[in-house]
């Protein structure tokens, strides 16, 4: 029988373009013997003293619902953790939520702000889910394309070029996904000083902090005027290797929690007990592995790096995250393209960088969060295969 | 820590060339590196780590052993003599119920009971022993046998 259940979906969410990597995803995925840089979370497993707690949480019939603002235990913890690192305090009290991930505050952050027709300005390429996110709440995205002569870091004057009447949010992912950018600190100031300006919120995911290789972290909620209006996203998934666990945080003046948390106790009650466990454990002993595994990122970042600018693909050096992104317009071909051939005929996968919006366009996303062995084989099968494909 | 160490206890077979590729140094760096620690003694040799659970020619044993200490050295030559056995795979001086604990490896039972009364036993100063046999084990120099970490149906890609 034909599918005619289309015809009930409703208008925006049609509207919002199937992820244009999806074909590609499904190609990469029949390509068992493909090496893959195309993974966006840790190789590592979770340390295991973080596995235990959950599992001790489990032993302890630990099985219910939580406050809807998570436990207060986690988020005390989560208030020292983010006044260490962040230099900005919170009120575990009012002003923390632990939801499922930074994925689901995204969601509850645009939802709790945006007015249908608010505009939200964002830098790309970025994270694949922030424009549909943004449309899911009514809201029109707006991109500011950033340039590797910049590190992908969004400039000041991009951002006053690309604002606009109707303006409420920016959002902000340093060190970023998929390009590793970071912005340093002084034009960070400039960018809080005109959104303070404007009067804009700012939605700063920082789940990559942890990752910064050279440089202290810096958050723009700690500065001038900031912390009244930021939403801080944080969450566990990327330092401490937690992605399965699906937990994350905001951390934001209470009004604005408040608003959110009422989206998330309707949609999601509360994030799931044992994974909060884990959390509050991750927090308190996570930091020597947090470490060892970030060292390790820092001198693959090193050799992945280099080996793509032996191969004349120019790559500005990521300073956060796991991914390097390189410029393969010297190839000839797109970036949809490049990826295609070179999942088929080098086997080895890597993400076009239009996934992560049109200003991806001519790079590739490398993740390095892979063996050395992986890495060193699929950089030499790269080679070989430049070798052959360009003139 | 000497870089090419530390890379090296990160647990991955990497040639030496591939060692100079990843940390950014020339191939003779690597070599002289490796020099310096066998040098310094800071490493001893170089063996891979076997998954006992696929040696079916060896049993390996466990010996808690009381000596008496002597006047002179205390435990030192005793330790050091019963060290030199090929049987004896690690050797070390305890605190607690005893004194010397031996982790010794031999073809099948009979050549380990050999060794703990004819070799061992028999020794002047050796006052006991005690023998306990490994049957299976779980966790071997840092690797897990319990199989694969993680998760295998992982996929190839994600945002
Ligand atoms: C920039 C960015 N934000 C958020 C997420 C989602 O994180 P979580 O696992 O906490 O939902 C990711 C994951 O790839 C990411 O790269």
């Amino acid at each position: 029988m034909k599918d005619n259940s289309q015809r009930f979906v409703a208008q925006h969410v049609a509207g919002i373009p199937r992820s244009g990597i999806r074909d590609f995803f499904s190609i990469a995925a029949e390509m068992k013997d493909a090496i893959s840089l195309g993974i966006g979370e840790p190789d590592f497993v979770t340390p295991w003293h973080i596995r235990e707690a959950a599992i001790y949480a489990l032993e302890k019939g630990k099985t219910s619902y939580t406050d809807n603002r998570g436990l207060l235990a986690l988020r005390r913890e989560i208030s020292k953790y983010v006044e260490k690192r962040f230099e900005v305090s919170y009120s575990p009290e009012t002003e923390i939520l632990v939801g499922v991930g930074v994925s689901e505050n995204i969601d509850l952050a645009l939802r709790a702000l945006l007015n249908p027709g608010d505009k939200v300005l964002y830098h790309e390429p970025c994270y694949v889910s922030y424009s549909p996110s943004v449309a899911l709440a009514f809201g029109e995205a707006i991109a500011v394309p950033t340039f590797a002569k910049d590190n992908f870091a969004i400039t000041p004057e991009a951002l006053i070029n690309a604002w606009q009447p109707g303006c409420k949010i920016l959002m902000l992912n340093f060190p970023t996904n998929p390009t590793g950018g970071t912005v340093d600190k002084k034009a960070l100031e400039k960018i809080a000083a005109f959104v303070v300006e404007k009067d804009m919120v700012v939605i700063s995911d920082e789940i990559y902090s942890e990752l910064t290789f050279e440089g202290e972290h810096t958050s723009i909620a700690s500065m001038p005027g900031m912390r009244e209006r930021t939403i801080l996203l944080h969450g566990f998934s990327k330092a401490f290797a937690m992605t399965g666990f699906r937990i994350g945080y905001a951390c934001a003046p209470a009004a604005i929690i408040e608003a959110m948390m009422k989206i998330h106790q309707y949609c999601m009650m509360c994030a799931p007990i044992l994974s909060q466990e884990a959390a509050i454990e991750a927090l308190r002993n996570g930091e020597s592995a947090m470490l060892e595994m970030r060292e390790q990122y820092h001198r693959r970042r090193d050799y992945v790096v280099a080996r793509f600018n032996e191969l004349g693909l120019p790559c500005h050096l990521p300073r956060g995250s796991f991914y390097a992104f390189p410029d393969i317009s010297s190839a000839g071909l797109s970036s949809m393209e490049f990826a295609t051939r070179v999942i088929h005929e080098a086997k080895v996968a890597m993400v076009p960088g239009t996934a992560f919006g049109p200003s991806g366009a001519g790079f590739v996303r490398a993740a390095f969060s892979t063996s050395y062995e992986n890495l060193i084989e699929a950089t030499e099968r790269l080679g070989r295969w430049l070798d052959k494909n360009r003139k | 820590m000497n870089s090419v160490l530390q890379l090296i206890m990160e647990g991955e077979s990497l040639t030496t060339a591939q060692m100079a590729e990843v940390l950014k140094i020339s191939h003779e760096e690597v070599e002289k590196q490796l020099a310096q620690l066998k040098e310094q003694g800071k490493v001893l040799g170089w063996r891979p780590i076997l998954n006992p659970d696929m040696d079916e020619n060896s049993v390996r044993a466990v010996i808690e052993v009381k000596i008496s200490p002597e006047r002179e050295g205390g435990f030192d030559r005793l330790a050091q003599r019963i060290s030199q056995f090929e049987q004896v795979e690690n050797c070390y001086l305890m605190s607690g119920g005893y004194d010397l604990l031996l982790f010794v490896r031999a073809q099948n039972l009979r050549k380990v009971a050999a060794f703990v009364y004819e070799r061992l036993a028999t020794i002047g100063g050796v006052v006991s022993t005690s023998t306990h046999f490994i049957l299976r084990p779980y966790k071997e120099q840092g690797f897990l046998l319990s199989g694969q970490q993680g998760n295998p149906d992982k996929p190839m890609i994600s945002a």
